[in-house]
């Protein structure tokens, strides 16, 4: 059986391999669309946090033998509480000002890690294996589905929809998305909005670096492993429409799958077709499939 | 989030040229300023390996080109690097495959440099401050990667090679000299249209919608139509900036289309200073210093940029030149016992 | 601000010296100076970058650091795979340094820019690591300009022949989508092609990718006895790596590394790389006297010499014994004389600098060793069998220097 000359094997397992990627897109949009919402900020340093994450991992593995599992979670603990220094020292003070500066300022720090990460590991990228428990893979008939990939598309549901749950059904989300819609109202009420903003932009840190972990046994463990994937994200960013949570978590999986097809029928138009997909958005509905129009 | 756009293009005023406040003497400064640096720049490919300073002129043009949105229309675009980069490869193949004389090769880049940025102004504009900047960045990348595929670019070689054709079918370029000087001559040109731009009505409606967008459409001025102006101005001068590259080292490549290029011009306006007339050439020559500097070792040179980024947004946002002809007018100012010329401090949100 | 002020003497200099003395000979400014441009930091750093500087400066010691009492110096630079930074560091070298020789390391792109610089200058540029077969055909300069270790002709050749005539016919191709990929592709598919086999697709896959698994997908579904790799660096790494995530291997195709190194077989592992069949200019444990030279590197760098890596020094040695040969550093005699000597050093089995610049030399076609097999650190390949130079790589009259022809 084929579809438009595509055998379905070939076609069915592009459209996982999107998934997966979707998985990456997800969790990194979703980190990006929460810091957005509360500090208004564009954080350029996703990237590189995320990189940080793979690196993490890699050197508590390295240094202190610690193995993946627990890395999983120590991993994004780590980056969190680099991004809560982070946001304290270098984002509060700008808190007041137009934000493009906070855009400038990560775009600063993005350059800084990956430099120092550079100048210290090379470029070559770093072995990272995957563990013993998710070696091997399925055979679902039309492809070989590796264990490892089938858990970073379980993983980040979980982590997307445990994500959208806290934020929509607890009464941290609630205060949370009140502080989105009225910082002022939300302080009157009683609450430390600027807690509230520092955990934010940690948690959001926390996500990439997530996202890093995840990544390192699939692509090797690289200094520029987070540069050319932050533009895509923010594309899909603007796709799914600034600051909507819902919008980053179904806009990253759907471009994964998008990119996935397009890599079977034109290969080469692969790398700019959700820059055509947000040019089109853009021109049909500005404010992104899921924003609110401005 | 939606109202976040209105005050976020005002908020940039407090980098805008303070010499339209207080004409007289900075302009006269500045023509004192322009006389001084041509008659330096003349003078300097005796002393100075002329490349270099060739160098330095293009990422100026670049970087003032840049500037004219960010510093006078309050736009920051974080995809300059398409028209600087794509510029220089249609100059490289008009100069190389079709054989163009050098006048036209630069004029053809320059076109191109337009066109792509009608395209790209027309949809970017549709939205404001972060939008605009992320919008920006992800249509550059889209240039980025037709230039790594489309047939004429060369791939990842990018073009190399490509001929200094004769200006104007008889004056020799193969001489570094001959194109220094030729390179001089478009960078006072780009920086002369600038500060005509900045200068005219034009430009001071665009200062108008940075300071407050609503209030000019209710004068009855068509915002959208001034910002894409503005946006294709600039991006012809950045591409006119791209088209002299190719002149200066014959080549066009891959590296002038990234957008880690986008970065660097962001950063020399930034550092120099946004919305004066001489922070970005400063800011370039700085930038340009450092990188031969640091050739050496590729990732220093990243850490350092990354850091004086960090350290010029926390400590001087207004960028050197800004800061010095800030204290200037403040010391003036109380020279002269007028006061009334205290800083306009950045507006709260 | 050294540079800065070296900059202001050069221009000087320049400015009071009318710019074309003629060169008498002997010389010139009483040192003979080489300049290396090579990728320190990036992808090709481990294969290339400070060992190659190791190597030469091997070179340079053997020579005594001196030729009839003119100092040999050595200076280095990251062109960061940035042809405008390497071109732009050449011109810089070149208008005030006055240096004699550009040694180039591993970037395709680099290479052809530096070629272009090199010969417009008068500049003797010896090229190891870039891979593409055009700095000897279409961008050749046969005057000034050499290709040394091997190139993408060389390459297809050994492997892709090798592999047809033990029955393994149709090929599918994951190309670098840049013109060193191309160039690779091109030269296997002729070369699969010309031995009976025959190539049932390809696919180009953007520069640099992480993630293979969508090319390898495809490769799997065409049903090819082999799948090529015509591809580089992390590039090569990760799409072994993947291929056997995807289980391809086991599936019964077969994995044909068109460019593989020493420190990718080392970064992959054994149990990744077993049984890849790939060509190699040079292999450490080719012979005693590659042996030797390679523990001597091995003592300074840490580690066994890459082909790149050989293949500087023992460029960088042949060119100084030319310059003593000719008695000067001024490039056409210098190449024209390494065209006449015989190269056979620790690196090279009955070398020779033809005409269009392309040093030809024997080959080896070798096969990764299972981890049973080695006898641990560098212990990586079986030879399988050597490859003359002239089947190896492709004869003159059948290239496109058409300058080297006449």
């Amino acid at each position: 059986m084929a579809f438009f000359d595509i055998p379905l094997p070939v076609f069915m397992g592009q459209l996982l391999i999107g998934l997966i990627n979707g998985a990456f897109y997800a969790v990194l949009s979703l980190g990006l669309a929460l810091i957005f919402g509360l500090l208004n900020i564009v954080n350029f340093a996703h990237g590189a946090l995320y990189m940080v994450g793979a690196f993490v991992a890699f050197l508590l593995l390295d240094i202190l033998g610690i193995g993946y599992w627990p890395s999983l979670v120590l991993a994004p603990i780590i980056v969190g509480l680099f991004g809560i220094v982070i946001e304290r020292l270098l984002l509060r003070p700008l808190a007041d000002l137009d934000h493009l500066y906070g855009l400038l300022l990560t775009f600063g720090l993005a350059l800084l890690l990956e430099g120092a990460f550079r100048h210290f590991y090379g470029v070559s990228g770093e072995r990272y294996a995957i563990p013993d428990s998710l070696q091997g893979g399925f055979n679902l008939g039309f492809m070989f589905l590796p264990t490892y990939r089938a858990w970073v598309i379980a993983a980040s549901l979980i982590v997307c929809i445990a994500t959208w749950l806290l934020i929509e059904k607890t009464r941290l989300g609630a205060t949370m998305r009140a502080a989105v819609e009225n910082a002022d109202l939300v302080r009157a009420f009683g609450v430390n909005v600027p807690l509230l903003v520092t955990i934010t932009y940690g948690f959001g840190v926390a996500l990439a670096a997530f996202a890093g972990v995840l990544a390192a046994p699939i692509y090797s463990v690289n200094p520029l492993m987070g540069s050319n994937i932050i533009i895509v994200v923010f594309a899909i960013v603007v796709i799914g429409g600034l600051g909507s949570i819902k919008g980053a978590i179904v806009s990253g999986f759907l471009l994964g799958v998008c990119e996935g097809l397009t890599r079977v029928f034109w290969p080469e138009a692969s790398n700019i077709v959700i820059f055509v997909v947000m040019a089109i958005v853009l021109i049909v509905r500005p404010a992104g499939l899921f924003g609110k129009a401005a | 989030m939606s109202q976040s756009n209105a005050h976020s293009s005002g908020e940039l005023s407090h980098l805008a040229d303070e010499e339209s406040e207080r004409r007289t003497p900075l302009i006269a400064d500045l023509r004192l300023w322009a006389v001084i640096g041509i008659v330096a720049l003349l003078i300097a490919p005796h002393f100075i390996y002329p490349v270099m300073i060739a160098k330095v002129l293009c990422f100026a043009l670049f970087a003032a080109a840049f500037n004219l949105l960010l510093g006078f229309a309050g736009l920051l675009s974080f995809g300059h690097a398409a028209f600087f980069g794509f510029s220089a490869y249609v100059t490289g193949y008009c100069l190389q495959s079709l054989g163009f004389s050098a006048e036209l090769g630069i004029l053809a880049g320059t076109a191109t440099g337009a066109l792509l940025g009608l395209l790209i102004g027309a949809l970017a504009i549709r939205r404001q401050g972060i939008y605009f900047a992320m919008i920006t960045l992800a249509l550059s990348q889209m240039v980025y990667f037709v230039c790594l595929q489309a047939p004429f670019t060369g791939g990842e070689d990018g073009l190399q090679g490509v001929p200094r054709q004769p200006l104007f079918g008889v004056i020799d370029m193969t001489r570094n000299i001959n194109v220094y000087y030729l390179v001089l001559a478009i960078f006072c040109f780009g920086i002369f249209i600038i500060y005509r731009a900045v200068h005219s009505p034009f430009g001071q409606v665009l200062k108008s919608i940075r300071e407050n967008e609503d209030r000019a459409i209710s004068l009855g001025y068509d915002a959208d139509r001034y910002k894409l102006l503005a946006f294709v101005l600039s991006a012809t001068l950045a591409g006119l900036a791209g088209s002299t590259k190719v002149m200066i080292f014959q080549l066009a490549s891959l590296t002038d289309v990234q957008w880690q290029m986008s970065g660097e011009v962001v950063l020399m306006a930034v550092l120099g200073g946004i919305g004066t007339m001489l922070g970005p050439i400063l800011g370039a020559t700085i930038i340009i210093t450092l990188q031969n500097e640091l050739a050496q070792i590729g990732s220093l040179t990243t850490i350092v940029q990354g850091a004086v980024f960090v350290v010029c947004v926390l400590l001087f946002r207004r960028g050197i030149v800004g800061e010095l002809s800030h204290r200037w007018n403040r010391w003036r100012g109380r020279s002269d016992g007028r006061g009334g010329d205290a800083p306009r401090t950045v507006q709260e949100s | 601000m050294k540079l800065l002020r070296t900059m202001l003497l050069a221009g000087a200099a320049t400015a009071l010296a009318s710019p074309a003395l003629a060169q008498d000979g002997g010389i010139s400014d009483d040192a003979v100076k080489i300049g290396m441009l090579l990728d320190m930091s990036g992808p090709y750093s481990a294969l290339d970058g400070q060992g190659s500087v190791v190597a030469v400066q091997m070179a340079i010691d053997e020579m005594g650091g001196e030729i009839d009492g003119k100092k040999i110096e050595l200076m280095t630079a990251d062109h960061q795979n940035k042809a405008d930074i390497g071109s732009n560091l050449a011109r810089q070298w070149s208008d005030q340094n006055n240096v004699d020789l550009i040694l180039g390391g591993a970037n395709s792109g680099v290479g052809i820019a530096l070629q272009e610089v090199t010969s417009e200058k008068n500049i003797a540029y010896i090229n190891n690591g870039a891979a593409s077969a055009a700095l000897t055909n279409e961008n050749c300069a046969p005057e000034t300009g050499i290709h040394w270790t091997y190139d993408t002709d060389a390459l297809a050749n050994g492997t892709a022949v090798a592999m047809v005539k033990e029955g393994n016919d149709s090929w599918y191709f994951i190309t670098a989508d840049y013109a060193f990929g191309h160039k690779l592709e091109e030269n296997a598919m002729d070369a699969v092609k010309a031995n009976g086999g025959t190539v049932v697709g390809n696919v180009r896959a953007p520069f640099p990718t992480q993630d293979f698994s969508s090319f390898l997908l495809q490769a799997q579904g065409s049903g090819a006895k082999v799948i090529g790799l015509a591809n580089a660096g992390t590039d090569t790494q990760n799409s072994v790596k993947q291929a056997q995530e995807f289980g391809i291997v086991q599936g019964g195709q077969k994995l044909a590394s068109l460019l593989l190194f020493l420190t990718d077989v080392e970064a992959l592992g054994l149990d990744a790389s077993q049984g890849l069949t790939l060509t190699t200019g040079f292999y450490w444990d080719q012979d005693d006297m590659a042996r030797e030279w390679s523990a001597k590197f091995e003592e300074k760098h840490g580690s066994k010499p890459t082909m790149v890596q050989a293949g500087m020094y023992s460029s960088a040695l042949n060119y100084l014994k030319a310059v003593k040969e000719a008695g000067t550093d001024e490039a056409k005699a210098v190449v024209a004389k390494l065209k006449e000597m015989p190269i056979e050093d620790a690196f090279s089995r009955n070398g020779k600098v033809r005409a269009d610049g392309l040093m030809v030399h024997d080959m080896f076609l070798a096969q990764v060793k299972t981890p049973d097999e080695s006898k641990g650190n560098w212990d990586f390949y079986n030879i399988i069998r050597t490859i003359p130079g002239d089947d190896a790589f492709r004869k003159l009259e059948d290239g496109s220097c058409e300058a080297a022809k006449g």
